[in-house]
């Protein structure tokens, strides 16, 4: 338990320390040894025994989110330093700005661990609340036209998604008041599993579908999805890379989460039937909308729709097979595309520009950020030897046995998203390349700024998941997709 | 639980739910924020009823903080706002009375017909209670949806956060910890809003959120 306290209370530290510190260089230091500190403490979950508390949970399902949270967030880290430097000479970013960036880029991350290792369904829901209002603030802070409207958009909408998905906790404790008597228990998630069996479905029925619509907004499911790409677009690439990469996944948990509660309870509804349908929704949707952006950053917030689309549906699906699918998806997709967006983050600032047409040839002037990108594109595209490709093989398979009319519009789907991706990376990463926006200088003399082992490390991770899984990991795995019914 | 109790706490309820009628159809902002204040004072009674009925003394300090926050210091900071825009002459479009009430009351109609049939088990004012603050936040959707001023914006997301709490204290027990939760993020929401709102100002020289949602972020 006192190792999820320091999981939990770093980050809390983190913030206040770096909102006190000077100077974005420190700042940047401080703020990758925070998150170092955060992951070492994280490791140390996997010695311990699975236990709960009125406050904090561990169980199989949430220690290895728990640890992606606080890898992806140590690499982000590592990333933006390097990115942030580069801001500061381009004098779009000042000190002030920055040591409010730093602050709030810890106060997320203790927000996500929070929700993450909350056992209590109302702390969960603050959690995540938190994690919108820090994320709002870091996504406006270039305080141009475009990212505040990205901003305004992403929090009323979320805002509108948070509210729900608070009267589907408040409906939660409604269902569960009767059985296990007023107070703290009926909040407690490993309480109200225990007690699930003897809870009335109906009531639980409701607080599902506001629940699922309510956290389905912040996931970014067709038809809530329109604050994702404005918000992934307009603010800073780091927080582009842990929205996609960590906060998505969040809200998916807290979503799967109350599905577990219904699951238990076997008289409540199916969840299943709804989750496919905003899953394929989001997967067709950005699909095809993929073919018509011409932002860069845009392009890949799409991509994330998409994905979380095709999570949700190997959720909705259901099943050991597609609940193993859609846990590894869940870890692919943060892992690999948080690495596409760092590389983007590199290339934007080389290019100077977002507008996908204007970058070009990034494997003649910088190869090493070129090739990167390109095998993240490959790898998030669900091409051999990546980890994509297991889960996602994993999911078409198990749907073709069980359900083949579904797995149609899941093939088309993915299809349709390959088509536009192979299409896009190669305008971005072969050809001549192009000029630095404004000076006219040739791209090849822009160095880039920073390390590209971030990029790089997630890459290999995913790698050696598409050709290996540690036996460990499969048998987590194996357990949560199990309970989740 | 007396008659009276019931009774009282049924038409504080309602109270709330007519406010938020009330609030569709304000054109003029001042009104619009007069209307919230009530709306607040109304969500406090109740608050405070239901602590002193069902001796829940922690429902006292969700009542203070309504009416603390709601009540008092939002509506006079989005006054001041109004007032420094000079945006307090604006009239802006509104459903009509008609249209309002049409609509406002198949969202009541509907939220009762959702609720009322799933908890046959919970105790009539629970049941009740549940369905006005059901209404509230639908109502409260409405008016997000069809006002395009930020100010009014502002305020349909806080009705519905004012109908969350009715529905917290409604029901028997609730842990404090989300009606500080809904308090707390209020209180973090305003100061966000209002940096917006100045910087939407300064950027835009305009509160209309149809013009500044023009900008589709991809310029061509």
């Amino acid at each position: 338990m006192s190792a999820v306290a320091v999981i939990v209370a770093t980050p809390l530290i983190g913030a206040a320390v770096l909102a006190l510190v000077p100077g974005h260089r420190l700042g940047s230091r401080l703020n990758i040894g925070f998150s170092a500190v955060t992951l070492l403490a994280s490791l140390v979950l996997f010695g311990l025994e699975p236990s709960s508390g009125a406050l904090f949970v561990v169980d199989a399902f949430n220690i290895y989110l728990i640890a992606l949270t606080a890898f992806v967030g140590l690499t982000t880290s590592v990333f933006s330093a390097g990115y942030i430097a580069h801001e500061i000479a381009a004098r779009k970013l000042d000190e002030r700005k920055l040591r409010f960036y730093h602050a709030m880029y810890q106060a997320f991350m203790f927000t996500m661990l929070l929700a993450l290792s909350a056992n209590n369904l109302g702390v969960m829901w603050v959690a995540v609340e938190g994690a919108t209002l820090t994320t709002v603030l870091m996504v406006s802070l270039y305080r141009t036209a475009a990212s505040i409207e990205a901003a305004w958009k992403y929090f009323i909408l979320c805002g509108v998604g948070i509210a729900l998905a608070l009267f589907g906790t408040i409906l939660m404790y409604m269902a569960a008041q009767p059985v296990m008597g007023p107070g703290m228990a009926a909040m407690t998630w490993t309480e109200l599993m225990g007690h699930v069996t003897k809870i009335s479905p109906a009531i639980l029925n409701l607080a599902f579908v506001f629940l699922l619509i309510g956290y389905g907004t912040k996931v970014g499911l067709a038809p809530l999805h329109a604050w994702l790409p404005d918000a992934h677009a307009e603010g800073p690439t780091p927080i582009s890379a842990v929205l996609s990469g960590l906060l998505l996944n969040v809200a998916l948990y807290a979503v799967l989460r109350f599905k577990m509660l219904l699951a238990a309870n076997g008289e409540a509804i199916a969840p299943g039937p709804l989750m496919i349908a905003m899953g394929l929704a989001s997967l067709l949707l950005a699909g095809l909308m993929l073919y018509r952006r011409r932002d860069v950053k845009r392009f890949f917030a799409y991509s994330s729709i998409e994905h979380m689309g095709i999570i949700t549906f190997a959720f909705g699906m259901g099943g050991p097979l597609a609940n193993f699918a859609g846990l590894l998806h869940m870890a692919m997709h943060s892992l690999t595309k948080s690495a596409i967006f760092y590389a983007v983050g590199h290339a934007v600032q080389v290019t100077g520009t977002q507008r996908i047409d204007r970058i070009s040839g990034l494997t003649v002037s910088h190869p090493a950020l070129g090739w990167g990108l390109l095998a993240g594109v490959v790898a998030i595209a669900g091409l051999p030897p990546f980890g994509v490709f297991m889960s996602e093989f994993l999911l078409v398979t198990s749907t073709f046995a069980r359900q083949p009319l579904l797995a149609l519009p899941l093939v088309v789907g993915i299809l349709v998203a390959f088509g536009a991706l192979v299409l896009r990376v190669q305008q971005l990463c072969f050809g001549a390349p192009g000029r630095v926006e404004g000076s006219g200088a040739p791209v090849a003399s822009v160095p880039v700024q920073g390390t590209l082992v971030p990029l790089y490390a997630h890459l290999a991770l995913v790698l050696v998941a598409g050709v290996w899984l540690p036996g460990p990991l499969v048998a987590w795995f194996q357990t949560v997709a199990a309970l989740l019914g | 639980m007396s008659d009276l109790g019931y009774d009282a706490a049924h038409m504080l309820g309602a109270v709330v739910l007519l406010m938020s009628f009330a609030l569709l159809y304000q054109r003029r902002l001042f009104s619009l924020l007069n209307v919230f204040t009530m709306q607040a004072l109304a969500l406090t009674a109740t608050a405070a009823w239901q602590a002193y009925s069902h001796g829940e003394p922690h429902l006292y300090i969700t009542a203070l903080l309504t009416l603390v926050l709601k009540a008092i210091l939002i509506p006079v900071a989005l006054h001041r706002i109004v007032v420094k825009m000079k945006i307090h002459r604006t009239i802006e479009p509104a459903l009509g009375i008609g249209l309002t009430m049409v609509a406002g009351v198949s969202l009541v109609t509907l939220s009762i017909l959702l609720v009322l049939p799933v908890t046959a088990d919970a105790t009539a004012l629970t049941r009740e209670n549940l369905a006005l603050s059901l209404s509230v936040v639908l109502l409260g959707l409405l008016m997000m949806i069809s006002r395009r001023n930020a100010v009014s914006q502002v305020v349909g997301f806080m009705s519905i956060e004012n109908g969350l709490i009715l529905a917290a204290v409604g029901v028997a027990g609730m842990p404090l910890v989300v009606e500080m939760s809904v308090a707390f993020s209020v209180m973090v929401a305003f100061i966000i809003f209002g940096i917006f709102l100045f910087h939407i100002r300064e950027r835009f020289d305009t509160l209309d959120m149809q013009k500044i949602e023009s900008f589709r972020g991809e310029s061509d």
